[in-house]
């Protein structure tokens, strides 16, 4: 379908118009402010001439943080998992206090353009510094195909656009502020896409919790903590067979949950797009209070996001447990799978669920009366209902009776959210690219213009490469992502934390921690999810005498980047104090960086 | 009351063994409070309600959210005081 008869079967739809309305206008303000910051040096090029005043980067890193997965997923993910959801909210929180108190200040201090740039004169080594590039480059990439399927997705579900035009219209929004004004486009477009992703999240929010407790409590943090739902939800859950909602270590042990948090926390603050945000800041101090009004403004999605899951759910439970079927029709019966059956539901209390009808359509979700009585049982031993987590955060608009332009809105917020953190990467790739390979090694003698140039061309490069990953995205990536938190806590936390807090760790030390510590933990990952990742099954011949079980104290493939960076942090310190120390001007460099003045 | 930064290497080393105190005093909240109180103790701790939820349950999902971000604040506070007692400020 074309764009055209998109925009003419518009009409159709009471919430399509809008949606083109929100995306068109907060698509313009991206360009527009894309345009008025375009420069011309790589000073602004790569870390927007560090002109970024701290409560602006801190909302350009709480939009740069936030992806797709933070605003359509994780309250789906949280109402899936209960009480062990916390791990995903503790874990992609709490690495900023990490990042604030141990990285930050002293990274700004030394103030270059990348993380390798810092792993690179720290331990004066090339070959560090190309490790650190690849590695950034190898994290960065696996995590922006998500997003840009993520934009593909919104467009697909809220205008019927094709995804691939989707993802081509996101890459040409992305390419233009960020091949125009570098550093300083993307932080900028960040600031403005923070606001629109939080007020999309919020007023669904809001009106849920305001619809759920009948008026007694608008904000959705307070009713999740004073509303008697969480009773009533524990008590639906128990009726129909599942655990309690609030239940701790219902989906894992206590040792994963403790192990997949900690990796998400530490790898948090070691990955590369969320540090080079602090590289943009005026001062030390900046840093160190940009990191609190980052983290603030994370903060407030976070605590809403938990409320919305439970709510979400409660009321998904609510309405669809024994709702009647007033009507069955068989659409594409002329297909090969002989077509599927949608439902026409209606809740116990007699109200028309047209939520659930509509969003049948998107294949999200769908139903079975698999024992004929006429009505959907989600009781846990019964399978009549199949829900995708995705719809718990999209659907809830409609769930609620808002308003058309509500779910335009949430449609613009996912865009923001993906978009922001697409462009945020991007930058790193480019930056790891142009800056720390190729002006390094290849042509170390570059113009300032000619740097500039390369750094634009590697961006275009970048977005071509995360746009066919979006379009055809290699089995290997959603797994790929879930690990990537426990190889950035693996490998980068250990080396930057130790060379800024230990002066004797030298490049022997830190080299062989690296090494180790990515090894062990891609080996283990790799042993596990051997299937998986290369799309084959369990039993095929060459598989077999590689796949292993969870053989380090059963700790989940999610986990074990935490041992990892154990592993990282022992052998680092312990080949260091083997080893010569280095030499006086790393030493004199670790002390000018621990001191702001 | 500024006083003269004097920014000797005594001054520096100061500020640095005083900056190190308040991160390890900081981060030990930190590791209380979330992989402590938010997991390993979430079942003990869910004996007690706050509001109208367990305990460790509020504090998984949402007190430690809280913690960390009254922490950065307090840590941005404190190095200011440090950064202007040790006259080691940019």
């Amino acid at each position: 379908m074309s764009l055209a008869t998109a925009l003419f079967e518009a009409v159709a739809d009471p919430s399509r118009p809008w949606t083109f309305a929100f995306i068109g206008i907060t698509f313009g303000a991206y360009l527009l402010i894309g345009w008025r910051s375009r420069v011309r040096e790589t000073r602004g090029f790569y870390v927007a001439g560090q002109g970024v005043p701290a409560i602006a980067n801190g909302a350009a890193t709480a939009a740069d943080w936030m992806s797709a997965a933070s605003f359509i997923g994780m309250a789906g993910l949280i109402s899936v998992k209960g009480s062990d959801g916390a791990m995903y909210l503790m874990g992609w929180t709490g690495g900023y206090v990490l990042l604030a108190l141990l990285l930050a200040p002293y990274l700004r201090k030394f103030g270059q353009y990348t993380v390798p740039d810092f792993v690179g004169t720290r331990y004066a080594s090339s070959s560090a510094r190309i490790v650190a590039a690849c590695c950034a480059i190898f994290v960065s990439l696996t995590y922006v195909a998500g997003q840009m399927k993520g934009v593909g997705v919104v467009f697909s579900r809220f205008l019927e656009v094709p995804l691939e035009i989707g993802v081509v219209i996101g890459m040409f929004i992305v390419a233009f502020f960020a091949v125009l004004g570098g550093m300083k486009g993307i932080t900028w477009t960040q600031v403005m896409q923070y606001f629109v992703l939080i007020v999309a999240f919020l007023i669904p929010a809001f009106a849920i919790a305001r619809i759920l407790t009948d008026g007694a409590h608008s904000v959705p943090q307070s009713a999740f903590l004073f509303s008697d739902l969480a009773e009533r939800l524990n008590q639906i859950q128990i009726d129909l067979g599942f655990d309690e909602y609030t239940q701790p270590f219902t989906s894992d042990t206590r040792l994963n949950v403790f192990c997949i948090t900690a990796a998400l926390m530490f790898g948090t603050a070691g990955l590369p797009h969320v540090i080079v945000r602090f590289y943009t800041v005026p001062s030390v101090r900046a840093a160190r209070w940009s990191a609190f009004w980052a983290l603030l403004f994370i903060a407030i999605l976070y605590t809403a996001a938990p409320a919305v899951g439970m709510f979400a759910r409660y009321n998904l439970l609510n309405s669809l447990h024994e709702a009647k079927i007033v009507e069955t029709e068989v659409v594409d019966a002329s297909g090969d799978d002989g077509g599927r059956t949608l439902y026409r539901l209606e809740s116990p209390k007699g109200e028309a669920l047209d939520w659930a009808y509509n969003w049948q359509a998107t294949g999200l979700l769908s139903f079975e009366d698999l024992d004929e009585t006429g009505t959907i049982s989600l009781a846990k031993t019964s399978a009549e209902a199949t829900i995708d987590k995705d719809i718990i955060v999209l659907s809830t608009p409609e769930v609620a009776g808002l308003p058309a332009w509500v779910i335009a809105l949430v449609a613009a917020g996912g865009l923001a959210a993906a978009l922001s953190t697409a462009a945020g990467l991007l930058l790193v790739i480019s930056s790891s690219m142009a800056h720390d390979l190729y002006v390094q090694f290849v042509d170390p003698g570059a113009s300032e213009e000619k740097k500039v140039m390369v750094g634009r061309l590697m961006i275009v490069l970048a977005i071509c490469v995360a746009g066919w990953f979006g379009i055809n995205p290699p089995g290997f990536v959603a797994e790929t992502v879930a690990f990537a938190f426990g190889l950035a806590a693996a490998s980068f936390f250990p080396a930057i934390l130790l060379g800024i807090f230990d002066a004797r760790t030298n490049r022997q030390g830190a080299v062989s921690g690296m090494v180790v510590g990515i090894a062990f933990t891609a080996f283990y990952i790799l042993g596990n999810q051997w299937d998986t990742i290369f799309s084959v099954t369990r039993d095929a011949e060459f598989v077999r005498p590689w796949y292993m079980t969870r053989w380090f104290f059963e700790i989940s493939p999610q986990g074990i980047g935490t041992v990892g960076m154990l592993l990282n942090f022992l052998v680092t310190v312990t080949v260091s104090r083997l080893t010569p120390p280095p030499p006086a001007e790393v030493r004199q460099l670790v002390e000018d960086i621990r001191v702001a003045g | 009351m500024e006083t003269e930064p004097k920014k000797s290497d005594e001054a520096r080393a100061a500020f640095w063994s005083a900056n190190k105190r308040l991160i390890s005093i900081l981060l030990i909240i930190w590791l209380l409070i979330s992989l402590g109180c938010g997991v390993w103790w979430v079942d003990w701790l869910n004996q007690f309600t706050i509001g109208s939820l367990p305990l460790g349950f509020w504090i998984a999902q949402q007190g430690s959210i809280y913690t960390f971000v009254i922490l950065i604040l307090v840590y941005a506070i404190c190095t200011d005081r440090l950064e202007r007692k040790y006259g080691v400020a940019e």
